[in-house]
């Protein structure tokens, strides 16, 4: 964090605050929230009772799940890196980071979705899913980090110092730490898309879960389900040091991330399938495009706003009632460790398949998504913002339980959580439009549409116009963490 | 045939057209119209009888959705499918040459059944009625012919309106089995199903019939078919075509009948589906060619 002085007036923190509050309120009566099954509650002993008495599938079938899973994973993130690497090294040029943001903006499922038509059902297409969007997240972060590392290395060099040399000599070795650290991290991620990549028919852990949690067979999924907890909660612990490389080498020798290239079919998918009907058939594409705008875009694009907005109040709310239950500030060693527990639970689930449970327990409407949204996210925020309440300092006297938490502490964490809810805005609009999946009418729902009826010109205008909202929620939320000087920098997915 | 194995297998034999030097196995798919759990044990069979009668090894892979089916074979990942009406007009538009070769007795006048969910009070009739407007309504999967196409097409034909405008809440359930299973648990109140799998569901006895009934159902229409890629001959030799057909014909066993479920196999031609395809244009779900 840099050590700026902080202005004194926290009324600009206020007003964001209560507006995000109020356009949440105003967009409730356009929110879908309904509970439609009629009995949840039945559904949900089900579901604790597959939960508590698993049923295991073979050794082989789970073992391959999980293998696939960490290959797509290493692959991509790998993959992604590298590809990262090379955009950040021209990241000053306002072209790249144009690039790289549209390239983050589509969600990893939709880039499954593109190359599964263009090279099948095949490993690539998976490895490719991950690596895209992954691309322009490392090209953003590893860009920043360059920009972020100390000048005077750099100017102490002769002049004719080739841009190589001042590269590998001053600048790398300034910003490596951190970027090792991100890219690490970023593997936890990978993991997590790598399982919602099954959702739509790769070989990995979510290709079992989707199955089986869709019919209702809780005891059958339980150990796909807690395997995906397993290793993505203990990530940090086996994924380090020399056995990265070697699992990388692993996971191409696994699943070697090639697939059918038929060069007629690419071309045609790039030359035809994507042109909008009407231009291929000669007819006005006026009609066709307010069809589009009036039946597709405008209601999938509110939807999505709609959703996105209430998820970020559900979200923060639950981020500041979440993070004592990990801060040292509070409670004692064993609420704490109940509360690590639950958050990282909450934390190592992919939104998509918290909503999908929650779909099938309340029924269809966005209140799944919206709960599915909330905790996720609302987990990840409380874990940060009980971490940094660790290094507050208190008087010896300070108050205890309530009032410290009212008066204390929340005031004096609130400016941070600000940064991090802003921060957390881009990944919730990514992900709703995803939970269009599901079903819920979001602008992804329609994409998912397209793409089952063979129409790729609509799916890929729709594409677009969801990187477009996302690129527009993260200018957006930069802007704002500017004017209130919330500079700190989190990466977290 | 593990997941792992059939990309690899996949690619093996998407590559091999390259070099026919290369054993080639003839590869297979189907829609995951059903209970998902079931598929290899309902197709393992069929492909094994396959490549008895064909002399080829003959692969069975499961797929994830109907769209992903059509992918695959659009992809050459696999040369033959049992698609549903709707999903076979797109593969065969998708895939110039691939030809219908055979359908079930039962899908020259297939049907769908609308059921209800007990607490809604409607009734078994014979003409659809405003009763249902504004209640919920789950379609089966987006490309389902049976489970989408032909029950959105009665009810816009019924009613004049999209179902969106019909009904409070219109959702796409994936497959035929959840559509009962949502219909039954009561988080929709009518859902449009796959008669076959709705009676072969009812015989089992997996269905709690006092919580939901067939409220009506639809005139006849052809559904399911097997489609062959049109290269199949260039790549198993001359005459293939023709010995697959007469070998889904021939299939007499009931065992592997029943994975279908069907009681027997007749010819079909691309010309049997131009309704299906008409009426996908008609609701909007399919460009005009």
């Amino acid at each position: 964090m840099t050590a700026r002085a902080l202005p004194r007036d926290t009324g600009a923190l206020r007003r964001t605050t209560g507006l995000f509050i109020v356009l949440a309120l105003l967009c409730l009566p356009w929110a879908d929230i309904a509970v439609h099954t009629l009995a949840p509650g039945r559904e949900l002993g089900r579901l604790a009772q597959g939960l508590l008495w698993p049923q295991w599938p073979t050794v082989r079938t789970l073992g391959e799940a999980i293998a696939s899973t960490l290959a797509f994973a290493f692959q991509g993130v790998a993959l992604g890196a590298a590809a990262g690497f090379g955009l950040a090294l021209l990241y000053r040029l306002r072209a790249v980071r144009w690039f790289a943001a549209s390239l983050r903006a589509v969600h990893e499922l939709f880039w499954a979705l593109l190359f599964i038509q263009l090279f099948g059902l095949s490993a690539l297409a998976g490895v490719l899913a991950i690596a895209v969007p992954y691309a322009g997240i490392f090209a953003k972060v590893y860009g920043e980090l360059f920009e972020e590392t100390d000048p005077a290395p750099r100017r102490a060099l002769p002049t004719q110092t080739s841009r190589l040399s001042s590269l590998v000599f001053t600048t790398l070795p300034q910003a490596w730490p951190h970027m090792a650290a991100y890219t690490r991290y970023r593997l936890e991620c990978g993991i997590r898309s790598s399982a919602v990549l099954g959702f739509i028919g790769l070989p990995t852990l979510g290709y079992h879960l989707e199955s089986l949690l869709r019919q209702g067979f809780y005891a059958e999924a339980a150990p796909f389900f807690y395997a995906l907890l397993l290793l993505i909660a203990t990530q940090h612990r086996w994924c380090r040091g020399w056995l990265i490389p070697a699992l990388l080498l692993a996971a191409v020798w696994w699943l070697p991330p090639v697939a059918p290239v038929n060069g007629t079919l690419i071309w045609q998918f790039l030359t035809h399938d994507i042109v909008p009907a009407p231009l291929r058939s000669g007819t006005d594409a006026l009609p066709w495009l307010m069809d589009l705008w009036h039946g597709q875009l405008w209601p999938g694009l509110i939807n999505t706003l709609v959703l996105a907005m209430l998820s970020l109040v559900v979200m923060g709310l639950l981020g500041v009632i979440l993070f004592p239950a990990v801060s040292k500030l509070f409670g004692n060693r064993w609420t704490r460790g109940a509360g690590h527990g639950v958050l990282v639970v909450l934390r190592s689930l992919p939104e998509y398949l918290l909503a999908f449970i929650a779909l099938i327990l309340l029924g269809p409407s966005m209140l799944p998504a919206i709960i599915a949204l909330g905790l996720h996210n609302g987990a990840i925020i409380g874990h940060l913002i009980g971490q940094y309440s660790n290094t507050l300092i208190l008087r010896e006297d300070a108050a205890r339980g309530m009032n410290r938490y009212f008066f204390e502490v929340l005031p004096r964490q609130f400016r941070l959580f600000l940064a991090f809810s802003l921060y957390r805005f881009e990944t919730v609009i990514r992900e709703t439009a995803i939970l269009g999946m599901l079903g819920i009418p979001t602008i992804g729902f329609f994409i998912d549409s397209a793409f089952a009826e063979f129409r790729f010109d609509r799916a890929v205008l729709l594409l677009a116009a969801s990187a477009v909202l996302n690129i527009g929620v993260d200018a957006l939320a930069r802007h704002t963490r500017r004017r209130l000087y919330l500079r700190r920098t989190v990466q977290v997915c | 045939m593990t997941l792992r194995s059939w990309i690899a297998t996949a690619l093996v034999a998407t590559c091999s057209t390259a070099l026919p030097a290369w054993a080639d196995t003839f590869v297979f798919t189907a829609i995951p119209d059903q209970d998902e759990r079931r598929l290899n044990e309902r197709f393992g069979k069929v492909a094994d009888y396959l490549a008895d009668e064909l002399g080829v090894d003959v692969d069975y892979i499961p797929v994830k959705s109907y769209p992903a089916a059509v992918s695959a074979f659009r992809n050459n990942q696999v040369q033959m499918a049992w698609f549903g009406g709707l999903t076979g007009v797109q593969a065969r538009q998708l895939v110039p040459g691939s030809q219908a070769i055979a359908q079930g007795e039962e899908d020259t006048a297939f049907k769908t059944y609308f059921v209800a969910h007990e607490s809604t009070g409607l009734e078994p009739t014979d003409t659809l009625t405003d009763a249902l407007r504004d209640r919920s309504f789950t379609f089966g999967s987006k490309g389902s012919t049976s489970g989408r196409l032909m029950p959105e097409y009665y009810l816009r034909e019924q009613f004049g309106q999209a179902p969106e405008q019909l009904f409070s809440r219109v959702g796409f359930s994936g497959d035929h089995s959840r559509t009962i299973a949502l219909v039954e648990s009561g988080a929709y109140d009518i859902g449009a199903v796959n008669y076959a799998v709705w009676e072969a569901e009812v015989e089992a006895g997996e269905v709690d019939t006092d919580a939901v009934q067939v409220i009506w159902e639809t005139p006849a229409y052809p559904d399911y078919q097997w489609t062959l890629r049109g290269d199949a001959d260039a790549r198993f030799g001359d005459g293939f075509t023709q010995r697959v057909q007469q070998a889904l014909l021939n299939m007499t066993d009931p065992d592997l009948l029943a994975a279908f479920p069907r009681s027997g196999f007749i010819p079909a031609e691309n010309a049997d589906y131009a309704p299906i395809e008409r009426t996908a244009v008609t609701i909007g779900i399919m460009d005009a060619q």
